[in-house]
């Protein structure tokens, strides 16, 4: 078997930033339900934060080009 | 990572990031390649735009008046405004030229004929990112003063003494090495990582269309993803434009922010 490792780790590597991205939104769905005027404040901070998490399974994309 | 692939029967090569490099147009300069050019062509379109959608300000707004003033009023209240407070006229420019241009560079990935997104060569969101990183340490300092400014990044008032050996470093990292590498490693990888899906998607359409009877429904198929998620690359691009400068944005809040 060939290949090369740098794909796998990728693939682990976006495991995280995927849980993150999840937790992110089911936050930002569960605070617009219970307050739906909230949704204009809430709305900066939950892509804020899905930007952050996103960056991070970005890396191991550009890693495993570079690796 | 083009290893995987390559046992294929008649090897497949995909993309790789070979795919970003372009030779110059004309002659040998580095200038007048196609990324180059597109910026290029991106500063006259922003430019022509704006200048006559605010040439004849009129009380009732022409159509392309009430687009540029929405796209202005847009960045001005939710990417100024609300995120910086009341001094955020002077950073105004700054930021709307950065939204504008970003934004216009990023759909240039979308554009027919053009489809290369500019920001997925690192240099140009590098260097969008060294006038952000100057901008913001440079209020910080005008607005707060040299040591004071250092002072509040390494040594964060109001924490037990033994934690600033672990905190002064990571507040100087961040301040200093994390920022900036984030903020480009953001932009240029959404719109590399962006650019070469489409580019899996469209290339491999194209072998198993040529390749085997079946395998053209496959094809057909992919070509049929590509174009799903050319739209989806439309909605990342302009909110990797508007994530870029809700940060710069947030940085600059930093530093014009008074400690006390």
């Amino acid at each position: 078997m060939t290949g090369s490792l740098a794909i796998v780790g990728f693939g682990l590597s976006t495991i995280g930033p995927g849980l993150a991205t999840g937790l992110i939104f089911a936050a930002y769905i569960n605070g617009v339900a219970r307050q739906p005027e909230a949704r204009s404040v809430l709305q900066p901070i939950a892509f804020l934060g899905f930007a952050l998490a996103e960056a991070l399974a970005l890396f191991g994309l550009v890693l495993a080009f570079v690796l | 990572m083009s290893v995987l692939l390559e046992g294929a029967e008649g090897g497949f090569t995909p993309p790789s990031s070979a795919d970003f490099e372009f030779a110059p147009i004309w002659g040998n300069s580095i200038l007048a390649t196609k990324p180059v050019l597109m910026v290029g062509l991106s500063v006259i379109i922003v430019a022509t735009f704006f200048i006559i959608s605010a040439r004849k300000a009129a009380i009732v707004p022409s159509r392309i008046q009430f687009l540029g003033e929405g796209i202005y009023g847009f960045v001005r209240k939710s990417l100024g405004e609300e995120v910086i407070g009341p001094e955020f006229h002077r950073f105004m420019p700054f930021l709307f030229t950065v939204f504008t241009f970003i934004l216009t560079n990023n759909w240039f990935g979308f554009i027919p004929f053009l489809q290369f997104p500019t920001m997925s060569h690192i240099g140009f969101p590098l260097s969008i990112t060294i006038f952000t990183y100057l901008v913001y340490h440079y209020t910080a300092v005008k607005h707060q003063g040299f040591i004071p400014y250092m002072k509040h990044v390494l040594f964060m008032p109001g924490v037990p003494k033994p934690v600033y050996v672990i905190l002064t470093p990571i507040e100087f990292a961040t301040y200093f090495i994390v920022r900036p590498l984030t903020l480009t490693m953001r932009l240029f990888a959404n719109m590399f990582a962006g650019h070469l899906l489409l580019l899996v998607f469209i290339l491999g359409g194209e072998h198993l269309i040529m390749s085997g009877a079946l395998l053209k429904v496959f094809g057909v198929g992919s070509f049929a993803m590509s174009i799903v998620l050319s739209f989806f690359e439309f909605g990342v691009q302009a909110l990797q434009a508007y994530i870029f400068t809700l940060l710069t944005s947030l940085y600059i809040a930093g530093s014009v922010a008074d400690e006390h």
